[in-house]
């Protein structure tokens, strides 16, 4: 590489030759510019009279087919499309008239130093420096102290004032609204259901029912919504405590997802797999709902179930942990 | 005198003498400003902005932020006599009772997908062309902030209605807050005012899509554009064009023009998507109920590259101590988006650290001659387009006919494997790039023209490039202007090695042509 | 002639012959798998619709679910399958199956609406079963509650089937199809017999007036007119960003090239 010195670099032509638009030389493009910047306007003029005319005169139930759209409200698309055109045309207008008509000579700007001047500068810090030390907070460091302190304490109030933003969470992730002999309930029937109900092959939607009186909320929707499907027994793959906790091959799970707390409803009939379509979390029910793809790291809590003196069923027991995602307090050695 | 210029003349004249606003009204009609269509795109993200307060204050004339429980019973048959919150019931009013109100809500709507698209297209083409660099890292700044809050506002608007669909995606972040140790189960239920999904969130999160965050919107994009005011738009290479320089047009009235006309075009495109183009039918949804889910749920675009690093993510928890510590969300829901918008933010502070290069620069880079930069650019949207397409696997799945499972761990691998793959093409196409300019210069053109040499050689005729164009093309390196040499005293130790080795990495180019080369081309050359 | 021997040499002709073959190969095969084949001829005659349906199954199904409907390792028991399984899965094309691939695709069905009864017929008399259904005994219009049906659909179906019933994806490359244009008779059948991967819904769970109600409201958002322009296939915002970033950006950003161009 030869010496920068000697080596001889292009040097910038400079701003090329104006090239004159049609408009700037010929009367004839310019009143011809001049009529396409006004019939833009006009049309824009023509859509708001189309937006006033369409909320006014328009039925609101009419619908229409058209080509690629498929079927439409009328109103809603002679409103939209009138907006349209009343926005659309000024700008197309406006943007012509500067294309076309308006000076389209280059203009050249100069750029200033951002950099103060030296003098400035050094009168800045000589002005900070003496008013600073009029202020005397070098010399007293009393007042500095005390002034950090209480700078630093009047931010606390407003924080703890957010403290009755919500409760303490106490204990409420440990339990649901199920307990020994609570029944299972058709969601969104209402309805108690028996093991012949169900067929092999066959899920069912429930929730438990609620002491008398007591309203269903969606925080016991969150907490209480539990999966039924029937396999046949055989297909289980379950220690014998686990097994103890379905009822002829019925079996029961929080249909809370593990992972993020959506919906695990879907069930593959045939695979006997759980998918959660959030992000595809997959669970296999033969083995109580162990986690065999996805980012869930753990199985869906099982409800031990069986039925009561009338044929329902019911559960056996609370949820033996807490359903859901997780959480820092969560004991999660067995699950 | 007519009497319209009477009266301006006594207006003007009513406020100049109350606040001096002639002097700094004559500076600032003249303000030079350079055209490029890729400038525009920050023009499209205020616009859409202006658009979004516009529709989204119609919107409140009529939305109740309320999680009461009610029953509908308005034009929308299928959902009759069904139990849904306030807020979800009035959007309904909005969409079937109200002229216009569906109209407004999705252009309101399309206006937020815009925006954040219009963000991102600037933000690529801030950063592929080096406007990040000094006097402008604070602009930087404003950006990624305004785009991570952008993401949160988008994501707040559309949870409003408290739909199915929405009510997912919160029911999701709840479960981010209550994954964070040690206090997330208090986050969330403070947040929540309670159990999930209770009656407080929507109330708080309206006051901070309504408020809070357009305030700081507003504070943000003011800042943003009065330091592009003060600093002067940055400009493209070219004859006349310096790093001392602004060449373009005059803000009065040719700018004013433009970028008027160009507001209204960007309400009549957005207002076009409304009228044509459905968007977050949220009748079809339903209302949300934590009992229930759709297949192929999904947050807004700018959220899909999150979904889709949480779903990708292994199933990583540790439990230890009677405590559960959740990585699987924690790593692709806070760690991972913390590292990348932090990297993000700091990327002007690195990258000169690495080049030592402390100088003003107002004239912009041509991407392939700054190929470490756009290969390292192009690595982080193919980071970011493998995620977005995990975030979509499902529908991508039924549409294409391919598995989930199949897609999932196409893009487990490939997020690692794909993007330095990318960096490294693309750093050498750029290197290409660099040396087809170099031999344009020298050369010239080609023409597609044969002609025979009395030799009997055929050869290409060239046609040289104009004086302009070869300036553009060889104005990129000043006499010093190679990426500084770093001084000896900055690379010792294991931090000053690492630099030094990025920088000499950072430096490799293809010599730009120079007068000097064409002439020692010579005569014999075509 | 002199064109055609100097294309052989040119260096693309070898790879053209090999897409000339392969599409001759593949429309071949397409065509030959769309002829129906000799086995959906009628018997006429004095056969009665089961000993009918028996000869059917016998000689296109018998191969994969036994002589004797019993299944196998590769297709399942038939016994007690009713005939509302075989008017299902028959009747949507379903059967017989074309590739022993994941799932069951539909087709254009094999047999017509005499032999699928007659298939029917001789299935459900191997042993009780659901029975089959006809549209017109679906009095959904009368006796359904589209309201009702919407909020068991969302309970019961959309986490397959989608909000909208545009179908959805189950693990392995299994979907859930769209339930649009479907049936109603087909919906009531499949509710009942839980085909392939889908589970059952029996009566208790879902009683016929639901399943009429969830019908109903199928049958409406099928016909549901878009409120506000272009549906954009009801799957959400995976189809609504990528028409924000071509269609909305993309036309901005041509506006923007013709803004900033030097006007003539």
């Amino acid at each position: 590489m030869s010496d920068h010195s000697q080596v001889e670099r292009f040097q910038d032509p400079g701003l090329p030759e104006h090239v004159h638009r049609n408009a700037d030389v010929d009367p004839i493009a310019a009143k011809r510019a001049e009529r396409q910047v006004a019939i833009l306007f006009l049309l824009s003029a023509v859509g708001t009279v189309l937006t006033i005319v369409s909320y006014v005169f328009v039925k609101s139930d009419k619908y229409i087919y058209l080509p690629v759209m498929g079927s439409t409200n009328v109103q809603q698309l002679l409103l939209g499309i009138g907006l349209t055109a009343a926005t659309l045309f000024i700008g197309l207008g406006a943007i012509q008239w500067a294309k076309k008509l308006m000076p389209d000579q280059e203009v050249i700007a100069e750029r200033h130093e951002f950099r103060s001047e030296d003098v400035d500068r050094d009168d800045l810090v000589a002005t900070f420096k003496e008013r600073g030390e009029a202020t005397g907070l070098g010399r007293r460091s009393l007042i500095k102290r005390t002034l950090g302190l209480a700078l630093g304490l009047v931010g606390l109030s407003p924080l703890i004032l957010l403290r009755d933003t919500g409760p303490l969470p106490g204990k409420y992730f440990d339990t649901t609204d199920w307990a020994a002999g609570t029944r299972l309930l058709l969601d969104p029937a209402g309805t108690p259901i028996k093991a012949s109900d169900l067929e092999v092959g066959a899920v069912a939607q429930v929730l438990p029912e609620l002491p008398a009186g007591t309203e269903r909320t969606l925080e016991n929707t969150g907490k209480d919504a539990v999966l039924l499907i029937r396999l046949h027994p055989e297909d289980f793959n379950l220690d014998a405590q686990r097994l103890s906790w379905t009822y002829q091959g019925i079996i029961a799970f929080s249909k809370i997802c593990t992972h993020m707390g959506c919906a695990v409803a879907l069930y593959e009939q045939q695979t006997h797999h759980l998918l959660c379509p959030c992000h595809q979390s997959t669970f296999d029910v033969t083995r109580a709902a162990k986690v065999i793809f996805g980012p869930a790291a753990r199985p869906l809590p099982q409800l031990a179930i069986t039925v009561n003196s009338d044929g329902y069923l019911v559960a056996q027991q609370p949820f033996t942990l807490p359903i859901g995602p997780s959480f820092w307090e969560r004991n999660s050695s067995n699950g | 005198m007519k009497t319209s210029q009477k009266i301006a003349g006594a207006t003007a004249n009513y406020v100049d003498e109350r606040t001096g606003a002639a002097k700094w009204l004559k500076k600032n009609l003249t303000k030079v400003f350079p055209d490029h269509w890729s400038f525009m795109l920050g023009e499209i993200c205020l616009y859409s902005f202006v658009i979004l307060l516009m529709t989204g204050t119609f919107l409140t004339f009529w939305f109740d932020p309320s999680q009461r429980e009610v029953i509908y019973h308005g034009s929308y048959l299928p959902l009759s006599g069904v139990h849904m919150s306030a807020a979800y019931d009035s959007t309904l009013h909005l969409s079937f009772d109200v002229r216009g109100g569906l109209l407004m809500r999705q252009i309101h709507h399309w206006a937020a997908l815009i925006f954040m698209s219009a963000i991102v297209a600037h933000l690529f083409r801030v950063f592929f062309t080096g406007a990040f660099r000094k006097p402008r890292e604070f602009n930087w700044l404003i950006g990624i902030g305004l785009l991570t809050f952008g993401i949160v506002e988008g994501f707040l608007g559309y949870s409003l209605p408290d739909d199915l669909l929405s009510g997912t995606g919160i029911r999701i972040a709840e479960a981010i807050l209550q994954a964070i140790p040690v206090v997330g189960s208090y986050l969330a239920f403070f947040a929540f005012g309670g159990p999930f999904p209770g009656t407080a969130f929507i109330p708080r999160i309206f006051i901070v899509h309504v408020l809070l965050l357009p305030g700081l919107f507003l504070a943000l994009i003011t800042i943003h554009l009065m330091l592009v005011w003060y600093q002067k738009h940055t400009q493209y290479p070219g004859p006349g064009r310096t790093e001392k320089n602004v060449v373009g047009y005059p803000l009065m009235p040719v700018y004013m023009a433009k970028a008027g006309g160009f507001f209204f075009i960007v309400f009549g495109i957005t207002a076009f998507l409304g009228a044509v183009a459905s968007i977050n039918p949220i009748w079809l949804y339903g209302p949300y109920t934590p009992g229930q889910i759709s297949a192929g749920s999904q947050p807004d675009w700018y959220m899909g590259w999150l979904d889709g690093l949480v779903r990708m993510a292994p199933p990583l928890e540790t439990h230890a101590f009677g405590h559960t510590i959740s990585w699987n969300i924690l790593i692709p829901g806070l760690f991972i988006p913390g590292i990348i918008f932090t990297g993000m933010a700091l990327y002007p502070f690195i990258e000169s650290w690495i080049t030592g290069d402390k100088r003003e620069h107002h004239l912009l880079d041509r991407p392939r001659n700054a190929p470490n930069r756009t290969a390292l650019g192009v690595m982080s949207i193919t980071f970011m387009l493998i995620s977005l397409a995990n975030g979509g696997n499902d529908i991508i799945a039924t549409h294409f006919h391919l598995t989930i499972n199949a897609i999932m761990w196409f893009t487990r691998i490939g997020l690692f494997t794909v993007p330095p793959i990318a960096f490294v093409i693309t750093k050498r196409v750029c290197l290409s790039l660099q040396r087809a300019d170099r031999d344009l210069v020298l050369h010239g053109k080609e023409t597609g023209r044969l002609v025979m040499l009395p030799t009997g050689e055929m050869v290409e005729v060239h046609e040289p490039l104009s004086d302009a164009k070869k300036w553009t093309l060889t104005q990129h390196q000043q006499p010093d202007a190679l990426p500084a040499p770093l001084p000896a005293s900055a690379t010792v130790g294991l931090k000053g090695k690492f630099r030094a080795r990025l920088n000499r990495a950072n430096a490799t180019q293809i010599p730009a042509a120079t007068l000097t080369d064409l002439k020692e081309l010579g005569d014999g050359h075509h | 002639m002199k064109k055609i021997s100097s294309f052989r040499r040119h260096r693309i002709a070898g790879p053209i012959l090999v897409v000339a073959a392969l599409f001759t190969i593949g429309t071949a095969f397409g065509v030959a798998s769309a002829l129906p084949s000799a086995q959906s001829t009628i018997t006429t005659g004095t056969s009665t619709l089961v000993s009918q349906g028996k000869a059917i199954f016998l000689r296109g199904c018998s191969s994969c679910h036994g002589l004797h409907a019993e299944g196998g390792s590769i297709a399942p028991s038939l016994i007690g399958v009713g005939s509302a399984a075989v008017d299902f899965q028959v009747g949507t094309g379903r059967m017989p199956m074309a590739d022993m691939s994941q799932q069951a695709m539909q087709k254009k069905p094999l047999y017509n609406p005499q032999e699928t009864a007659a298939l029917a017929a001789y299935v459900s008399s191997l042993a009780p079963g659901p029975s089959a259904v006809t549209n017109e005994s679906l009095t959904y219009e009368r006796d359904g509650n589209s309201a009702l049906g919407g909020q068991l659909f969302r309970t019961n179906c959309a986490m397959c089937h989608n909000f909208a019933g545009q179908g959805g994806a189950l693990t392995n490359g299994k979907y859930a199809p769209s339930l649009m244009g479907v049936d109603p008779k087909y919906i009531y059948e499949a509710m009942v017999t839980g085909p392939q991967s889908m589970p059952k819904f029996t009566d208790a769970t879902i009683t016929p007036q639901e399943k009429l109600s969830i019908i109903k409201w199928l049958q409406e958002a099928n016909h549901e007119q878009n409120q506000g322009g272009a549906s954009l296939g009801r799957v959400g915002p995976v189809t609504e960003g990528l028409l924000g970033w071509v269609l909305g950006l993309g036309l901005l950003i041509g506006v923007s090239v013709w803004l900033a161009m030097k006007a003539k």
